[in-house]
């Protein structure tokens, strides 16, 4: 998971154990430590769940707007969480994430709007096709590197929205389709009491943090560290028998079903789907939001999610209070991302939670090395 | 002509130069010599201000030149020849060559007509596109690149790599008249001792980033001793 | 028979316009290695700047010229000041970077200028001429834009060929250190190819603006394709960029007529995997794709 710490056995330091191998402080025996940490996401994600219902429920009389804006969240941060695996664990850059929500989310809309189905049929549905359609890109995609790959994912942004209006009759054309989003069962409202539209933010969260949950998992996993191989060096992650192609392809269809259920979600959510949602721009804020949050960074896709959702409105209320016309002021957002984006590669690269995080370790391992020299000095 | 004073190069922690000294005066040939990875090339990018010396001098015709950009030292006088032999594959012969004397403000298009005469097997190719040449003929281009600059010293990184024994004597014999006939210093790496110890004046031993022996060619090649555990012959 | 030869015209000027961007796309990746996607919002930004001129009274013979030199300086800026920052570094900075030039100054047009859409006045006649009985729609607009993209491609193409400075690009281009060991000052060399598209870029951009609509973002389709085309040709090759541009504006054309509008972009991706299936590095790549 971090810096690992076989440095300090080489000159002598650590416990010594029977059987004369020694036990270096900060180091763990791997097996353990890896259940302990499937353990501690799951809580994670239980309590986390919890706090957003009573933040819920909180808000829901007085701050209505701030309840929707959870929801928005929600729906960014299982596209995000998937589109950073995708490129930061997997080095895959995709500029189409944008459509595959697109496909989340019409495949959600087509469902509600004609089936009765209980809606957690129709969330494993748009996930399926999501996934499925992210199996043939990532198909098309195994071969492509670097601009390649970012040119046909960037065809695939801009031509998906064309196919739902070219057919207008499944899909509702310009004007998209309207979604009633399911409203909370009986038994649910019981623990929790009415929520009104809250429940679709809870419900968001749900999806959403068991996205999250499953990532993690899978990243520190088998197929996480082939991921991380094939990314790092192709050659010699296919000397050790990992097949490139599949590995990549595995890659894509995942981080394809998440922005699935990021699509699901925002049709549900906005209570529209149409293909004025899905412009190169939501592309491109997704790739801003796995910048900023860090690349291959799972709390960063939560930062970045958060920024997604909350910086636009604020920077456009800003902009109105300092004189700015409407169409100035929805200017602001981009225009701030867009700069943000240059000054994070040109300044800090590994995002937010990536320069923290390698802060925070080199002063540790700068205190270890200043604690062991004294300790040596001494005896 | 060249003096390298104390030269200590580091990649971050590694170590790769510790302190090497060497003098390369001009119309000589200094070659320089040692295994693989004893720091050879490395010596001659620090020279050429590829690589950014942590400490030491290096001085052209008294001139301090250490730190300065490559740019700028190919303006003072120094020609180098990489490892490699950096031809610009994806263009034709003649313009390689016009490359190297570009920067001269007293360039003219009939000054390849010299190299042309050196290496007749360029000129029959001079507008075909450099990558159909062989070994020996790339090396030829970049010598000739390297000398239409009019350079004070000649710095040549392992020229010798790849090429036949017939083209590498014709090559370094081509050195050595021009040596003689226009004082060109030449500071020269090579893996290849015996070859290079031909046509030296004097040699410097490297073994793991320090100097280990710096005397004149013929004295080097008469010390079997240093000869077995250095220089492979 | 005379649909498709106007069909075929449309396509052929579509063509030259995403040649031409696409050029501009080759020449900056061949110097650079870099995509870069602001490209089009450059030229934007620059047509943007024209109008503004000609709306206050400007002659358009002299606000293209101006709006040239403008995309000249900004593509040299943007270089020197921004993108020599991440060259060195891993592709995927770089790519970022031009991605969020693209989406900033999009939205600063929108703030500087204005966001709705606004027409482009056009310097030549928009109709067709007839031979005979057939109406050849090539209009007075159409002829000037494939006669100037062609013109600035072929002073473009001599610059590179028969002067020095081009020939410094071009070692610049192929081999970084070796052009430093030869003297030539690498980082200006890479400033003035940005420069060059920059400039080269905005004509494209005021061409295709003439007699039509400009609006912030009215160069996001033609980036996109421009990409698609110079991916198609080969990256690497000037040659691979005009035959990818013409290929795609034919391509657009014809689904545009005969079979739906909105198909066309899945149509070109769809060209575009194809291509890149058989030949991974693009139509007139000269490397093959690394194959363990």
């Amino acid at each position: 998971m971090s810096l690992d710490s076989h440095d300090a056995t080489a000159d002598g330091s650590g416990e010594l154990l029977p059987g004369g191998s020694r036990r270096v402080a900060g180091a763990s025996s791997g097996g353990g430590l890896r259940q302990s940490n499937g353990l501690k996401h799951l809580l994670l994600v239980v309590l986390a769940w919890i706090g957003i219902i009573l933040l819920v429920k909180l808000l829901e009389t007085d701050y209505p707007f701030r309840v929707t804006q959870l929801a928005t969240m929600a729906y960014y941060l299982p596209a995000i969480a998937g589109l950073t695996v995708l490129t930061g664990i997997n080095g895959q850059i995709s500029l189409g994430h944008g459509a595959l929500m697109a496909v989340g989310a019409y495949t959600t809309s087509v469902l509600l709007d004609r089936q009765e189905l209980p809606f957690i049929v129709v969330v494993l549905l748009s996930v399926l096709t999501a996934s499925l359609v992210g199996l043939l890109v990532g198909i098309a995609a195994a071969r492509l590197h670097g601009p390649y790959l970012a040119g046909a994912t960037l065809a695939l942004a801009v031509g998906v929205p064309g196919i739902a209006i070219y057919y207008r009759e499944l899909f509702g054309g310009d004007q998209g389709l309207r979604v009633s989003p399911p409203s909370s069962p009986a038994w649910f409202e019981s623990l929790t009491g009415d929520l009104g539209r809250g429940y679709i933010t809870v419900l968001g969260w749900a999806l959403a943090l068991s996205v999250l949950f499953f990532l993690s998992n899978l990243v520190n996993s088998r197929y996480g560290r082939q991921w991380r191989a094939v990314r790092d060096d192709e050659v010699a992650a296919s000397l050790l028998g990992i097949n490139l192609g599949r590995s990549r392809v595995l890659a894509f269809v995942v981080s394809a079903g998440c922005a699935g259920v990021g699509g699901t979600l925002l049709a549900v959510v906005t209570r529209l789907t149409a293909p004025l949602s899905f412009t190169i721009v939501l592309s491109l804020f997704l790739l801003t939001a796995i910048v900023l949050g860090g690349l291959g960074s799972l709390l960063g896709a939560v930062l970045g999610a958060a920024l997604l959702t909350f910086l636009p409105t604020f920077l456009s209320n800003q902009a109105l209070s300092a004189g700015l016309d409407n169409s100035q002021a929805a200017n602001l957002a981009p225009l701030v991302f867009g700069l943000v984006l240059v000054a994070v590669m040109l300044v800090a690269p590994r995002g937010l939670v990536g320069t923290t995080r390698t802060a925070y370790y080199t002063r540790k391992a700068h205190k270890r090395q200043a604690a062991q020299a004294k300790h040596a000095g001494r005896a | 002509m060249l003096v390298v004073k104390d030269l200590v190069v580091t990649y971050g922690a590694v170590p790769a130069l510790g302190g090497v000294s060497l003098e390369v005066p001009a119309g000589k040939i200094t070659a320089v010599l040692g295994a693989n990875g004893a720091g050879k090339t490395t010596l001659l990018r620090t020279v050429s201000g590829l690589v950014r010396p942590k400490a030491g001098e290096i001085t052209l015709e008294g001139k301090d030149i250490t730190g300065l950009a490559v740019e700028e030292m190919v303006h003072r006088g120094m020609a180098h020849v990489p490892e490699g032999r950096g031809v610009i594959a994806e263009l034709t012969i003649a313009e390689n060559l016009r490359l190297g004397g570009l920067f001269r403000k007293d360039a003219k298009e009939s000054d390849a007509d010299e190299i042309y005469e050196l290496f007749p097997a360029l000129a029959k190719r001079r507008n075909l596109s450099a990558h159909t040449l062989s070994g020996g003929e790339r090396q030829m281009l970049v010598v000739g690149r390297a000398l239409l600059a009019r350079p004070k010293i000649l710095l040549l990184d392992e020229p010798s790599l790849g090429l036949a024994p017939r083209i590498v004597a014709q090559i370094f014999g081509i050195i050595r008249d021009l040596v003689d006939r226009t004082g060109l210093a030449t500071l020269l790496v090579e893996q290849n001792a015996k070859s290079a110890l031909s046509i030296a004046d004097t040699g410097v031993v490297i073994n793991l980033g320090k100097v280990v022996a710096t005397d004149t060619a013929a004295a080097l090649s008469a010390d079997d001793e240093l000869r077995h555990a250095f220089l492979g012959f | 028979m005379q649909q498709f030869l106007n069909v075929s015209f449309t396509g052929f000027t579509l063509g030259a316009i995403y040649a031409a961007f696409a050029l501009c796309l080759v020449l900056i990746f061949r110097a650079t290695r870099i995509i870069n996607f602001a490209q089009g919002a450059q030229a934007a930004f620059t047509t943007y700047l024209a109008f503004e001129m000609i709306d206050r009274g400007l002659s358009y013979w002299l606000a293209v010229p101006l709006a040239i030199v403008a995309g000249f300086v900004l593509g040299g800026l943007i270089e020197r000041v921004i993108i020599r920052r991440v060259e060195k570094g891993p592709e995927i900075n770089a790519v970022i970077v031009t991605l969020g030039l693209f989406v900033a100054i999009e939205a600063l047009i929108g703030i500087l200028f204005s966001q709705n859409q606004q027409g482009f006045p056009a310097p030549f006649g928009l109709q067709g001429f007839t031979i005979g009985d057939t109406v050849i729609a090539l209009t007075g607009n159409d002829r000037f834009r494939i006669v100037a993209v062609a013109v600035a491609a072929i002073m473009l193409l001599a610059l590179f060929r028969f002067t020095h400075v081009g020939l410094r690009m071009r070692a610049a281009a192929f081999g970084q250190e070796v052009a430093q060991l030869l003297g030539i000052r690498v980082g200006r060399m890479l400033t003035l190819g940005w420069a060059l598209a920059g400039a080269f870029g905005a004509l494209a951009g005021i061409l295709i603006a003439g007699g039509g609509f400009i609006s912030p973002s009215y160069m996001q389709g033609v980036v996109i394709f421009a990409f698609v085309a110079a991916v198609l040709g080969g990256l690497d090759s000037f040659t691979g960029a005009v035959v990818g541009g013409l290929v795609l504006g034919l391509t657009q054309s014809y689904v545009q007529s005969y079979i739906d509008v909105n198909l066309v972009n899945i149509a070109a991706l769809a060209l575009l995997l194809g291509v890149l299936v058989i030949r991974p590095g693009g139509l007139f790549s000269a490397s093959v794709a690394r194959k363990v």
